[in-house]
């Protein structure tokens, strides 16, 4: 009984020193970086988190600067930045009119890259992949086609075996901005999804089954033959997964690729870039494809925010959609196109501070 | 005095102290003052904490309960997108999965604790089986949900198919299996410990009548021993309503009311899980708390329920 009390005070007094001597080397660290640079805190969609990752890294090599983002989801990153805990916010969905109501000051929207929504199916049909328009989609998804045979499927798939089986439809699970884009996109090109289901994070669907994170989705896919279900474009790339070709609104058939969702984005986006771009007019454009943003106040004089502290995160900002744009594609993002970097541009420079521009360039 | 040389004795053979508190009275009393005062406040906080939990799922729940009243448990509808929510697919899906993970869980931990309070109560394969089913307790609950992704659907998916439904795999029934498993070390070692207690004097009495041990079994044990058998069974459906993760897994994740027990579904738990984190408007993250202020109070009702059935099973000696 002793013994286990010495054991027990031993392993406390232990972690007290060692709890004690991180504490210290943490504190000392943080002096550095408030002696020097900036500290930038920034909260929201995990969806970016791996690209925002290498790019904040990069960029605080080379600058005095210290940026700390955490991938808590777009809800989450909505949520802080409406009460100004974070200097800035990271979303796949834009903030909509009715959710700007109740927020105080004016916050902007800078696209920082392009994520699309791929379509994954487990069935045998060949090598080819598998095509799809996006009448047929829909019409899976809301359970009016049920059979992998359907002659809707083997008229826009003539060459391929399409086996005599029941299609087993897969969706997240949890809330997420890929049910966002996906379900927008199927909002925009069938009535009756527009009616019946809607578009947003999480969904009432009419069937299937739901997994959680893109890796739910995609396991359950490999589980269940007869089964399709979207999952994230590069979460797909990096795991192989069989992805169909979609038609786009221009009638062409397009396969999901960094360029393809980077084409997509090629038209005409309005002055704030709050917009989906699904079901693009662009001719070679992925058809199920979305900005993702970085949204910001637009006057910066709030809380303890200092003029040095906006200079630098318009700074980081203006990097991220010029320079920064090079590490997109090493990780499977689409870069943002001429139009859309020039649209952000003038976003950014906008942003004031008391009421003056702050980014002279 | 007796009582007194009994404590100055252990103290001596297990501390080797040459003199005990029970020399000093004060001290003595005091160390008992601040030993009750401190059983004392554990108790409260206890209460506290439960009350807290209470009271502050209510409150962050008000706008939903504003919103749509009791009509929130009858109604099937769940829909962020037009913001409806009405929990009745949850309720379902908790209750249904949990009451007959216990309808598959009972035949075994009964028969694991006959066999480990009766039959083997020591050697080496007492031993193994009830470190193994202890051992059933610790494995964490994501664990359960990958084994029964890999192994459990397959198999599932194969029984669907020769009986002739839908061959999902997943669903209801297999969250049940996996539930039942998950929850038989805590009915089965409850029941082995009220098992082993049975005085012998009646197991020989009735031996001396010339029953057989089946007979022993079934008119000794079991009514001697039900009221601590079912309290193990309260405490594993308790387990089996809170599982979140494991279920999560396997059951589907449809909002919608369940046709079958073989069909898809969804818990309490579960869709408070999914799509708490992305609950963007307050009516949205009211509603979860709800459900959640529902499975609680529907965890506190099983547990009444079962202390009531404990009294009544309780037998008087």
């Amino acid at each position: 009984m002793k013994k286990l009390l010495i054991l027990i005070l031993s392993l406390a007094l232990a972690v007290m020193m060692f709890s004690c001597g991180s504490n210290k080397k943490g504190d000392s660290k943080a002096q550095k970086s408030s002696q020097g640079g900036t500290k930038l805190t920034a909260a929201g969609a995990s969806f970016p988190y791996p690209l925002y990752d290498k790019m904040f890294k990069n960029y605080s090599q080379q600058n005095d600067i210290q940026i700390n983002y955490r991938p808590i989801g777009s809800g989450g990153g909505i949520r802080q930045i409406k009460n100004k805990i974070v200097d800035f916010a990271g979303t796949d969905a834009f903030i909509k009119d009715k959710q700007m109501k109740n927020v105080d000051g004016n916050i902007l929207h800078i696209p920082t890259c392009i994520g699309a929504v791929v379509v994954s199916y487990n069935v045998d049909i060949g090598n080819a992949s598998l095509k799809l328009t996006s009448d047929v989609l829909a019409d899976i998804f809301l359970g009016n086609i049920t059979k992998w045979n359907d002659p809707a499927i083997k008229k826009i798939n003539p060459k391929a075996d399409l086996p005599d089986q029941e299609i087993t439809v897969v969706h997240r699970a949890d809330g997420s901005g890929t049910t966002f884009i996906f379900s927008d996109y199927l909002s925009k090109v069938s009535n009756e999804w527009r009616t019946k289901v809607g578009a947003g994070k999480s969904l009432s669907w009419p069937v299937g089954l739901g997994g959680k994170a893109n890796a739910g989705v995609a396991g359950l896919i490999k589980q269940q033959p007869g089964s399709i279900g979207y999952v994230e474009y590069i979460y797909a790339k990096q795991n192989n997964l069989p992805v169909s070709v979609i038609q786009n609104k221009s009638g062409n058939y397009v396969s999901p690729s960094v360029k393809s969702c980077s084409k997509a984005a090629e038209i005409d986006i309005p002055k704030d870039t709050r917009v989906t771009i699904t079901n693009t007019d662009a001719p070679q454009g992925y058809p199920i494809t979305s900005f993702t943003w970085l949204v910001l106040y637009k006057e910066q004089n709030y809380g303890s925010n200092t003029l040095k502290k906006t200079q630098a995160k318009l700074d980081l900002l203006w990097w991220m959609i010029h320079d920064g744009q090079k590490y997109t594609k090493q990780l499977d993002y689409a870069p943002l196109p001429e139009n859309a970097i020039k649209r952000a541009e003038k976003i950014l420079k906008s942003v004031t501070f008391d009421g003056k521009k702050v980014l002279e360039k | 005095m007796g009582k007194k040389s009994l404590r100055n004795k252990k103290n001596n053979k297990s501390g080797g102290e040459s003199y005990s508190s029970s020399d000093f009275p004060f001290l003595w009393s005091f160390k008992n003052k601040l030993f009750n005062s401190g059983l004392f406040l554990a108790g409260i906080t206890v209460i506290l904490i439960v009350a807290g939990i209470f009271v502050s799922l209510i409150i962050a729940s008000l706008p939903s309960i504003k919103e749509f009243g009791i009509d929130f448990l009858f109604s099937t509808k769940w829909n962020p997108v037009i913001e409806k929510f009405g929990a009745l697919p949850f309720l379902v899906g908790t209750l249904l999965t949990s009451f007959l993970a216990l309808a598959i869980c009972i035949p075994f931990s009964l028969a694991i604790s006959i066999l480990l309070g009766e039959y083997f109560t020591e050697g080496w394969f007492a031993s193994l089986v009830k470190t193994l089913t202890e051992l059933l307790a610790g494995i964490p609950s994501v664990i359960y949900g990958f084994w029964g992704m890999f192994f459990l659907v397959p198999v599932v998916r194969y029984l669907e198919n020769v009986i002739g439904v839908q061959p999902y795999g997943i669903g209801i029934f297999t969250s049940s299996l996996i539930l039942a498993i998950m929850i038989i070390p805590y009915s089965a070692s409850l029941g082995r410990d009220v098992i082993e207690m049975v005085p012998s004097e009646y197991k020989e009495a009735a031996y001396s009548l010339g029953a057989t041990r089946f007979e022993v079994i079934k008119k000794i044990i079991l009514p001697y021993s039900r009221s601590g058998i079912f309290a193990g069974i309260i405490l594993a459906l308790g387990r089996a309503v809170g599982e979140t993760m494991a279920v999560t897994m396997l059951i589907g994740n449809s909002n919608k009311m369940p046709d079958s027990i073989f069909s898809p579904g969804n818990t309490m738990a579960s869709v408070i899980a999914n799509e708490f984190n992305e609950s963007t408007f307050e009516l949205y993250t009211s509603s979860l708390i709800e459900i959640g202020a529902v499975l609680f109070i529907v965890t506190i009702v099983i547990n009444l329920v079962g202390k009531y059935i404990i009294k009544k099973f309780e037998v008087e000696t």
